[in-house]
């Protein structure tokens, strides 16, 4: 089995895929790393707002080196700066945002997702540190929860599996996977393939997903800029 | 009426082993690290200690767990860039360790403050933290029901405060602090300015003084993340 390594997308450009769909005005919490790569890859026109746990609302990149506050901060201890019309609340605000269903979309990492929609993300089981910050309350309750990650895990197994072996962020949340060969939703507890890199054959992308992959006869091509 | 107080020393007084303190903050963002290391002087011990995190480096919440003053922490996540003080006592078995989904916890604070014993939440459903609790369905969903968590102290960082107790923040300092000071039977602030009853525009006061019990000025109070990047060991 091959991982195809050498055709996959970077981590920048799953995050550049992720972001072409996310709408002008959306509220967007992005997780800590990968994920807020999201963020750089913003659509020119579109003004989405980002939520990060902590207390911000429409907050924007770092700033220059020395020129950090450590008073503001996103949820990974990161230096950001704030976008006019940014605003600032307490963490049970903060949360009431996320819980009540006022967030747009959550995107996250993941170890495991599966064709039901279970995300496993927040611990790796036996012997580890346990860990969870908010991805439990933001898979619950965000309108659309997306996953970027590599399609198979650093030893070549899918991290699109049937069931998820690892302990459960959340039970059928996860709506659509942006991974480095393909983009795959999740509807009515099945893997839909919606693109796939074009050097890909389908039988080549089920030989690395672990759950069925199911189509509605059409599949787009994975087109993403070099970056 | 006057909640202020001159000294660290003073604010801290009170706290005897086997109190259950919050501390406010977000990492190092509204760490109230000046009444963390008073505490610390105080070599109090067995204390359960309620924060968003479980310490970095070697000040803060880490130093108290090297110093041997926490019995368990409950946060939700206990990682951070340098997170071997926790790591250390945990593996050891000298620290218990109670995770909490970042929502919950706030929620379960502030339900605290408001008088609520108990909530139900979506979070952490179908989840091992989710095992042994209560589940309901509402409307076709399930949610898990969730208790209140009080505390005895709630250790703050604001950025004004007057003598009646009222509390402003700086930025996202905010975080965790607000909920803190509703949750705690006594709630002690360090601020950066104490102004006159009147200083602070009651628009403005994010933190009315009825939930403020003390109050502690402490001008250009340090930041965790500057000590923890200068390799700074307390005490």
């Amino acid at each position: 089995m091959t991982s195809f390594d050498d055709i996959k997308l970077s981590n920048a450009q799953i995050a550049w895929r992720a972001a072409q769909d996310i709408e002008d005005g959306a509220y967007v919490n992005l997780g800590i790393g990968f994920p807020e790569m999201v963020a750089q890859y913003t659509v020119e026109g579109r003004t989405p707002v980002f939520h990060t746990e902590n207390g911000v609302l429409g907050f924007g990149p770092a700033p220059a080196p020395g020129e950090e506050d450590w008073d503001l901060i996103n949820a990974g201890k990161k230096a950001i700066t704030l976008k006019p019309g940014a605003a600032f609340f307490h963490h049970a605000d903060s949360f009431a945002m996320v819980r009540g269903g006022h967030l747009d979309v959550a995107i996250l990492g993941a170890f495991q997702v599966a064709e039901n929609g279970d995300l496993a993300n927040w611990s790796t089981g036996k012997g580890s540190i346990p860990a969870v910050g908010g991805a439990m309350d933001l898979v619950q309750s965000a309108k659309r929860v997306a996953v970027v990650t590599d399609h198979v895990t650093k030893k070549g197994e899918p991290k699109l599996v049937d069931r998820c072996s690892m302990p459960l962020t959340g039970v059928a949340c996860v709506t659509r996977i942006y991974t480095s060969l393909a983009v795959v939703d999740i509807e009515g507890g099945h893997f839909v393939l919606r693109e796939k890199l074009p050097q890909l054959s389908f039988d080549d992308l089920q030989s690395v997903t672990g759950g069925e992959l199911k189509t509605d006869g059409r599949i787009a091509d994975l087109a993403v800029p070099t970056l | 009426m006057d909640k202020t107080v001159a000294t660290l020393a003073e604010a801290v007084a009170d706290i005897s082993d086997g109190a259950t303190v919050m501390i406010g903050g977000f990492g190092g963002s509204g760490a109230p690290i000046e009444l963390i290391h008073a505490l610390i002087d105080r070599r109090v011990k067995g204390l359960t200690v309620i924060n968003n995190n479980a310490g970095n480096g070697h000040v803060g919440i880490a130093s108290m767990i090297e110093n041997g003053l926490v019995a368990k922490m409950i946060c939700s996540f206990p990682r951070s860039s340098d997170p071997v003080a926790f790591t250390e006592a945990y593996k050891s078995g000298r620290l218990e360790l109670e995770v909490v989904p970042q929502g919950t916890l706030a929620e379960r604070i502030r339900a605290a403050g408001a008088g609520i014993p108990a909530f139900y939440t979506a979070t952490s459903y179908g989840t091992e933290l989710a095992e042994g609790k209560p589940v309901e369905e509402f409307d076709g969903k399930h949610y898990v029901r969730e208790r209140w968590l009080k505390a005895d102290f709630a250790l703050i960082k604001g950025e004004l405060g007057d003598p009646m107790g009222n509390l402003t923040y700086r930025m996202a300092a905010r975080n965790f602090n607000p909920i803190m000071a509703m949750a705690a039977t006594k709630t002690i602030a360090q601020v950066s300015r104490i102004v006159p009853a009147g200083g602070i525009d009651p628009e403005q006061v994010i933190s009315p003084g009825i939930f403020v019990d003390t109050v502690v000025e402490i001008p250009n109070p340090v930041q965790e993340e500057v000590l923890f990047r200068e390799g700074a060991v307390y005490p």
